[in-house]
C-alpha cells in the first residue's frame, strides 16, 4: 500500500483526506456530543442530499448545493431552536426527509443517465476528486481556525450558555457560528464515509475518546487520532481485500467504542468485586 | 423604598399559552437578602432568569437601578449543567471573569487565576482547584457555582435553588456562606428549601404564578395555603427564626410539606 500512496494520485487523496476528516470529527464530534446536537448533524447531513440532488440537475458541481442545503437547513433550525416557537427536533425530522425528498426528486429530473449518487450516500475515501480535497482543505482549515483561536470562549459557551450569555457573551452569534461549522462538517465528510454513516463518525470517535480522557484539549486530540487511524485502516483494508470503506471505517470506530466501553465496564466492576470481598 | 435596587412592576410571562407568572410586583433594596419560595412550576425560576435578563418579557417592567455598573451574578440549577463536561473547577470559575469581546487566542491571567484561587478559598474548596467537575459532589458543585458568579464582581447575587441535592453539613455552609456574602451584597434566593427561610434571609417573597406574599420571613397557614393549595405542615425547631407563630402535635424536624 506504501507503494500505492506514493505512485497514485487517488492513494495520496485518500490519505490527505483521512487527515482532514481527522482534525473535523475530533473537533466537531467532542461539541456535537457536548451540546446534544447528534440528532441535528444527522438531519443536516440528510439535508445535504437534496444539495447535492440540485448540483446533478443544474450541473454544477454537486458539492456546492450540499454546502448551500445544509448551511440553510443548519441557520434554520438553529433560528426556530432559538425561538423556541416549535420544538427542533420535529423540525430536524422534516429537514432529515425533506433533504432526502427534494435530492430524490431532482435526480429524476436530472437530464441523461442517472448519476451514480453512492458515493455521496456512503462515502469512498478511494474515489475523491482533488478537487473535493481542495474544498475539504479550506474547510477543515476555517473550522480549526475558529475553534483554536476563540477555544477559551467556545468552553466557557458549551459548559454553560447562559451563563455565558450572563458574562456578556454574545452566545447567538457564537450559536449561528456552530450551526455554520456543523453544515462545514457533514460537507467535508460526505465523500469520506457518506451522508447516512456521517453520524458514526461524528459520534463514536469522540465517544470513546470521552471515555479515556477528562480534559477537552486531550479529548479533541484522541479523537482525532482515533478517525485517522480507522480512515487509514479502512483505507488499507479495503485496497487489499476489496471492501467498501466507508462501511469498514464506521464498523471499526463503532465497534473500539463498544470494546473500551465493555474493558472500562470490568475493570470498573472489577476492582468492585475486590473491595466488596475484602469488605466481607 | 424611595429607589430600590431591583424594581419589577406587573411582570406577567408566558410559555407558549401557560401563564408562568402572572402580574408580578416586587422591590428589592440594596443590602436586602430575600428568599424566594413556593411550589414547582411556580414560576421561581422564571422570575429569576428575567430578572437576569436570561429570558425576555412582553409584559411589565424590571428596572434594575443604575445597570450599566450592577454586576448581576447568577448562580443556575445546577441539574440543567452537564456534570462530565471536561473542565476543571479553576476554569469554571475563571470563565467568570472572562472577557465577553471575541479576542483571537485570548488566555487568562497569572492574576485572574491567582483570584480564581482566592474566590475557591472563600467558599471552601480551593483544595480541588485542578480536579475535573465530574468528580465534585453536589455541595462542592454548588460551592463552584457561587465562586463563578463571585468573579463576576457582582453587586446583586441571583441563586436558583443553590442547596438542591446538596448534604446537610454543605447546606449549612452555604447559608452561612450567603449570609456573610450579604455584607457585600444583595442577595435574591430561589429555593424549594423551607430551612432558608430559618437561615439568614431577612426577607420572604411567597410566589404560586403571583405574588403571595411579601415581608418578613415569617409565615402563616393563610400564606402557606394561599401558596401550595393544600394545608401545609411548617415546623422548626431549635433554629432562630421559626417559620410558624404556633404549631401543631406531632412535631417533625425541618419543614415538612405534606399534600
Amino acid at each position: 500500500m506504501l507503494n500505492a500512496l506514493f505512485n497514485y494520485q487517488y492513494m495520496q487523496s485518500a490519505f490527505i483526506a483521512s487527515i482532514l476528516a481527522g482534525i473535523v470529527c475530533g473537533i466537531m464530534g467532542i461539541i456535537i456530543i457536548e451540546k446534544k446536537l447528534v440528532m441535528m448533524s444527522g438531519g443536516i447531513a440528510h439535508t445535504a442530499y437534496g444539495g447535492v440532488g440540485l448540483g446533478y440537475m443544474l450541473g454544477i458541481e454537486p458539492v456546492f448545493g450540499a454546502i448551500l442545503f445544509s448551511t440553510v437547513a443548519s441557520l434554520s433550525v438553529g433560528y426556530i431552536k432559538r425561538k423556541g416557537t416549535a420544538k427542533s427536533d420535529v423540525i430536524i425530522g422534516m429537514f432529515w426527509s425533506l433533504g432526502m425528498a427534494l435530492g430524490i426528486l431532482f435526480i429524476t429530473l436530472t437530464p441523461g443517465y442517472p448519476p451514480n449518487i453512492s458515493t455521496y450516500l456512503f462515502g469512498n475515501i478511494l474515489s475523491i476528486p482533488r478537487f473535493y480535497i481542495k474544498i475539504m482543505g479550506v474547510l477543515t482549515l476555517l473550522i480549526l481556525l475558529v475553534t483554536v483561536v476563540f477555544y477559551n470562549h467556545w468552553k466557557v459557551y458549551l459548559f454553560d450558555d447562559e451563563f455565558a450569555y450572563i458574562v456578556g457573551i454574545k452566545t447567538a452569534f457564537l450559536e449561528y457560528v456552530l450551526m455554520i461549522m456543523i453544515a462545514l462538517t457533514v460537507v467535508v465528510l460526505i465523500r469520506v464515509v457518506g451522508i447516512i454513516l456521517v453520524l458514526a463518525l461524528l459520534t463514536a470517535p469522540s465517544a470513546t475518546a470521552a471515555l479515556l480522557t477528562n480534559n477537552l484539549k486531550n479529548r479533541m486530540i484522541l479523537s482525532s487520532v482515533l478517525v485517522v487511524l480507522f480512515c487509514l485502516t479502512g483505507l488499507w483494508i479495503s485496497y487489499n481485500i476489496n471492501l467498501a470503506p466507508g462501511s469498514v471505517i464506521v464498523i471499526m470506530s463503532v465497534g473500539l467504542y463498544f470494546i473500551v466501553y465493555a474493558v472500562k465496564y470490568i475493570l470498573k466492576s472489577g476492582s468492585v468485586g475486590k473491595w466488596s470481598l475484602r469488605k466481607s | 423604598m424611595a429607589n430600590p435596587l431591583v424594581e419589577v412592576k406587573d411582570l406577567t410571562v408566558y410559555y407558549g399559552n401557560t401563564k408562568a407568572l402572572s402580574n408580578v410586583n416586587l422591590e428589592v433594596e440594596e443590602g436586602e437578602y430575600l428568599g424566594i419560595i413556593g411550589p414547582n412550576g411556580g414560576g421561581k425560576t422564571t422570575l429569576l432568569k428575567c430578572i437576569a435578563g436570561l429570558l425576555k418579557y412582553k409584559t411589565g417592567t424590571i428596572r434594575i437601578r443604575d445597570r450599566e455598573n450592577t454586576k448581576i451574578g447568577y448562580v443556575p440549577q445546577f441539574t440543567n449543567l452537564d456534570k462530565s463536561f471536561p473542565i476543571t473547577l479553576e476554569e469554571v470559575v475563571l470563565s467568570g471573569m472572562i472577557n465577553p469581546k471575541l479576542k483571537p487566542f485570548y488566555r487568562y491571567t497569572q492574576k485572574e487565576k491567582d483570584r480564581a484561587y482566592e474566590l475557591l478559598e472563600k467558599v471552601g474548596i480551593s483544595n480541588l482547584a485542578k480536579r475535573q467537575i465530574s468528580e465534585l459532589s453536589g455541595g462542592e458543585f454548588q460551592k463552584m457555582l457561587i465562586a463563578r458568579a463571585l468573579a463576576q464582581e457582582p453587586k446583586l447575587l441571583l441563586l436558583d435553588e443553590p442547596t438542591a441535592s446538596v448534604d446537610a453539613k454543605s447546606r449549612s455552609q452555604i447559608y452561612k456562606l450567603l449570609g456573610m456574602l450579604n455584607e457585600e451584597m444583595t442577595i435574591i434566593l430561589v429555593t424549594h428549601d423551607l430551612m432558608a427561610i430559618s437561615s439568614e434571609v431577612r426577607s420572604l417573597a411567597c410566589l404560586n404564578n403571583t405574588l403571595v406574599y411579601h415581608g418578613e420571613p415569617e409565615m402563616n397557614d393563610t400564606i402557606l395555603t394561599q401558596m401550595y393549595g393544600c394545608p401545609v405542615d411548617l415546623i422548626a425547631h431549635g433554629i432562630p427564626h421559626r417559620v410558624l407563630r404556633h404549631h401543631h402535635n406531632g412535631a417533625q424536624e425541618g419543614g415538612e410539606e405534606k399534600c
